[in-house]
């Protein structure tokens, strides 16, 4: 089938949907791909590049979509600047759409694509699986975003992140607060910490704790009992006590740390407000708030979308267009999350695609199939939170071992010596003199050999084993003692004894040297 | 003919020659003299012997001599180091044969005079030195024929098996009073001759009933039993150079078993008792998810922008005789400026130490190969983890699944790393049977075919 990749036409949109490389990965699945002219060139990619990797370049629009059977783009359609016509109409009939939709938010923009008879498949609807992570763009985008957000905060910020001690005197790292640990927030962290920032980072659900720690940033802990995951693994709502607990935390927070990001979202709900005027007044001079939920409101009272304020000497960054910001970069993760779909979408890599509604991936991805509203999907039973990998409770089956049984430990090895003791000691007074002498040697000769082993190291197990089993053919000994012994029958074994022994020492310590050679540093 | 003292004082220093060379074996450095001084006490030991008076014959002792030595040098000189697992479980088993026959000589040899209670004792070493050398030979012959493949890996489960080896431990005990009361009165081999039939088939059923992946286990075990084997020999012949080094030997198995044992945190009668995760209670978790393939180009891409790789070789690895190709690779990415590392698990392989042993073969340093404790709080230190051949040892689940049935063991802790291939022949449980959440794990790449053919393209791509 046929691919067109049309130039964004948003404002400010610099990414594309696929680039170079992963566009000949594309065709080998069987795909053909057209591109519009100067598609690339907000992310640093010539026509030329496209055409070096196997794709058309279309001059202008029209003739792109009328050519495509399925449309790849990053941004939902929207009203042609140039042909003064809106992108669905462009979309050829029965034709195939991919790209970010937000269906909740675009009720009209559904129906006119439905109206098309399309197939949508909406990148924003991914479910949250972990076989679908691949094809997550809103996670690709997040860490984006999250990446960019300290960058930007770094460009409005008027000191170093790292702290440093320099002849010119000793600076302060700048402190960051990162709220919300989503994908945006962990990779700000990220990039905060290895800039060399102190960070914290609050998160109302305490599973992340975990996560945030593993980054080597600081938990926020509010001693407050109450779970705040809702269902796929995002954040819900909380009560009213624990908001005020927690906004009294963001309130001793704003007044120490140099910079906020803030990345707090509830699905379908507006951004909840977390940083109040009141807070901002008490923040230093020449402190950065980057707003990441700018989109749906702000975290931040005064937050203006896309745009930089400056209030009460405090920078408020309320960019909703990071990822394109880092368009190169986007456009390549973005292109490989559309890559691993058409994957999931063409099992036989024939270049045709088959939306299988029975998978629950493409199921949950298609908003629109042939020209039937699908969104939204139904629940999928399974939860989305993976389970961690790296905590372990390897604590629990021992204390239940020790529940179990009903003697103390102590006691327990009191009672093993007493048995032992009381065993050699009515040995002791019925066995004759000659084999307590015996007896004595075997004791002394266990507890030297007990001594002994306990230092060898592991990666000698081999080769002592090896040399114990030479060793043990010392029963030669009691073998060749009995071989003078007159009858046939013991002369017989003994010498059946003598050859068997013999072929464990020999060999037993001839491999052992053999073995030993090379262990060699 | 040397005197009765000058025996004695050669036995004592064999034995200080024994004790040094396990001594010597704890340290790469001392090792080799350790395994002199083992010769030097043995030879010590058996010329004295037969230099002393109870030694008058030799025409059967000197061939018997020459032939096993001549076996033995050749058997040694032969062996593939993959095989040393089999080699020692043979010999094991020839230790235990050793036993027997002189037990039975022993038994047979009416010129020893002893009355009242020592008679009584003699006799009971006698039986108990039989009975340790029959399990311990067929016992061994048992891990021998599992080792190399020619009997079932599985655990074999006889219904009521724990009741079947109580009855057959009463049946001896009651066979002993039997041969004790009849020996008096000069009888007493019928007993005798059934007690080492059950003493076999006890041995067999033991080692049947023990899974693959606790062979470690086994094989050292019947390292113990075969010095306990040299020491009732060493009681029954009134020999304190035989007690002294079954006791060594013994102890020395034992303490194997022990560390084999907890590096898989399980109980040593639950091992012997058999039946690998007979004992977990509960549903362990299911494994879904996706696994992500690799293929060459991409694992040599990931191995060349590595600083820091982890191999972590398996009985995988000893199978597809890969452990020369590794060295070629960890030879070049170390001119690469690369850091490489070996990650060994305890019970790697299927012997304590199988997996240092082949390494050392294909001569990879062993200041680069690292034991489980030394290295596993590195892991996030390291950008790529290869799992040669390895399953259960690298198993997430021993961790954080209760119901695993390898709950509680420690492994290596391979997904704290960046990025963790696993070189894997196909999709497929562990020796355990156990489902791996490592193979779905988002940062685990899977490359699958022979481990010696893949790692062959591996390194014929970093070549070029």
């Amino acid at each position: 089938m046929k691919i067109g990749i049309p130039k964004e036409i948003h404002a400010g949109e610099k990414r594309v949907a696929t680039t170079p490389a992963i566009a000949e990965q594309i065709i080998k699945l069987g795909f053909d791909i057209s591109v519009e002219t100067g598609a690339g060139l907000g992310a640093s990619i010539s026509d030329e590049a496209y055409k070096e990797a196997g794709c058309t370049i279309r001059k202008n629009a029209k003739t792109l979509w009328k050519n495509a059977d399925i449309v790849l783009k990053v941004r939902p359609p929207e009203q042609h600047p140039e042909l003064a016509v809106d992108e669905t109409e462009l979309l050829s009939k029965n034709g195939h759409l991919i790209c970010f939709i937000w269906p909740a938010q675009n009720e009209l923009l559904m129906q006119k694509l439905a109206d098309k008879q399309a197939t949508v498949l909406a990148m924003d609807s991914v479910p949250r699986l972990s076989r679908s992570q691949k094809l997550d763009a809103l996670s690709s985008m997040a860490n984006i975003s999250g990446y960019r957000a300290v960058i930007e905060a770094a460009q409005h910020f008027g000191r170093f992140f790292t702290g440093q001690i320099t002849a010119a005197g000793k600076v302060a790292p700048a402190k960051v607060l990162v709220i919300g640990a989503g994908v945006a927030g962990l990779a700000a962290i990220g990039v905060a910490k290895s800039m060399g920032a102190v960070v914290r980072a609050f998160d109302t659900r305490p599973e992340v704790k975990e996560q945030i720690e593993s980054m080597d940033a600081e938990f926020l802990m509010l001693e407050f009992k109450e779970e705040g995951s809702g269902q796929g693994g995002y954040a819900k709502t909380m009560s009213k006590e624990f908001i005020e607990a927690e906004m009294a935390l963001f309130a001793r927070q704003a007044m120490e740390v140099d910079i906020i990001i803030t990345t707090a979202l509830i699905p379908g709900k507006p951004a909840p407000k977390l940083i109040t005027e009141g807070m901002l007044e008490s923040m230093k001079a020449g402190s950065v708030i980057v707003d990441l939920a700018a989109e749906q409101g702000g975290n931040c009272a005064l937050t203006e979308k896309d745009k930089v304020i400056q209030k009460h000497g405090v920078t408020i960054i309320g960019y909703t267009d990071l990822p394109s910001r880092l368009a190169t970069q986007a456009s390549q993760l973005y292109a490989t999350n559309l890559k691993h779909l058409l994957t999931e979408l063409s099992p036989d890599k024939n270049g045709i695609i088959d939306v299988n509604m029975d998978d629950d991936v493409i199921r949950g991805t298609t908003v629109i199939k042939a020209g039937k509203i699908t969104w939204p999907p139904p629940p999928l039973a399974v939860s989305a939170a993976p389970k961690p990998l790296t905590e372990a409770p390897s604590e629990q089956p021992k204390q239940e071992k020790k529940k179990n049984s009903i003697i103390p430990e102590p006691i327990k090895h009191l009672l093993i010596l007493l048995i032992i003791g009381g065993a050699l000691f009515a040995l002791g007074s019925v066995a004759p003199a000659s084999f307590m002498s015996h007896f004595t040697v075997f004791v002394l000769a266990c507890f030297i050999g007990y001594q002994v082993i306990w230092n060898v190291s592991a990666s000698l197990h081999t080769p002592l084993m090896s040399v114990t089993n030479a060793i043990s053919g010392i029963i030669i000994i009691g073998a060749v003692v009995q071989i003078s012994t007159p009858g046939f029958v013991i002369s017989l074994l003994s010498g059946l004894a003598v050859l068997i022994a013999s072929i464990n020492i020999a060999g037993g310590f001839l491999v052992t040297r053999r073995m030993l050679e090379m262990f060699k540093r | 003919m040397i005197s009765q003292g000058l025996l004695i004082m050669s036995y004592v220093v064999a034995s200080i020659l024994f004790i040094l060379s396990l001594s010597g074996l704890s340290h790469q450095e001392t090792a080799r003299r350790g395994n002199y001084y083992g010769m030097a006490g043995m030879a010590i030991a058996i010329i004295a012997t037969i230099l002393s008076d109870s030694v008058t014959s030799y025409i059967i002792l000197i061939p018997a001599l020459l032939i096993g030595g001549f076996i033995g040098t050749k058997a040694a000189a032969k062996v593939e180091m993959t095989q040393m697992p089999e080699l020692v479980a043979i010999m094991h088993s020839l230790v235990g044969l050793a036993a027997v026959l002189v037990g039975y000589s022993n038994f047979i040899d009416h010129s020893i005079s002893l009355q009242g209670v020592e008679k009584t004792i003699h006799l009971v070493e006698i039986y108990i030195g039989i009975f340790i050398g029959s399990v311990t030979f067929s016992g061994s012959i048992i891990a021998f024929g599992k080792l190399c493949g020619k009997i079932t890996g599985q655990p074999v489960l006889l219904p009521a098996r724990h009741w079947l080896n109580l009855t057959l431990l009463i049946l001896t005990i009651w066979l002993g009073s039997l041969f004790l009361s009849s020996a008096e009165t000069g009888g007493g081999i019928l007993p005798l001759i059934i007690m080492t039939l059950i003493a076999l088939a006890f041995g067999v059923h033991m080692v049947m009933a023990i899974g693959g992946a606790d062979m470690p286990v086994v094989v050292s075990m019947l390292n113990s039993y075969s010095g306990w084997a040299a020491a009732a020999t060493g009681f029954m012949l009134g020999n304190d150079l035989l007690i002294v080094t079954g006791a060594l030997v013994g102890s020395s198995g034992a303490i194997l078993s022990y560390i084999m044992c907890r590096a898989m945190n399980r109980h040593f009668l639950s091992v012997i008792a058999g039946g690998f995760g007979s004992t977990t209670n509960g549903e362990s978790a299911i494994v879904e998810g996706d696994i992500n393939p690799i293929d060459i180009a991409e694992t040599v891409q990931l191995l060349a922008n590595a600083k820091n790789i982890m191999i972590i070789p398996g009985y995988g690895m000893a199978v597809a005789q890969a452990q020369h190709t590794v060295n070629e690779m960890t030879k070049l990415l170390k001119n690469k400026d690369i850091t490489v590392r070996f990650g060994i698990h305890p019970v790697a392989g299927r012997m304590p130490g199988h997996m240092n042993v082949l390494l050392a073969e294909a001569k990879i340093p062993y200041d680069i190969v690292y034991e489980m404790d030394e290295i596993n709080d590195d892991f996030a230190n390291v950008d790529v983890s290869i799992i040669v051949g390895a399953n259960d040892i690298v198993n997430p689940s021993a961790l954080d699944d209760p119901n695993s049935p390898i709950a509680g063991m420690p492994v290596l802790e391979c997904w704290k790393s960046s990025t963790t291939i696993v070189l894997k022949r196909s999709m497929a449980a562990g020796y355990a049977g156990v489902g791996n959440p490592l193979f779905v794990h988002e940062n685990t790449r899977m490359l699958f075919g022979d481990a010696n053919e893949s790692l062959q393209a591996v390194l014929k791509a970093l070549n070029n």
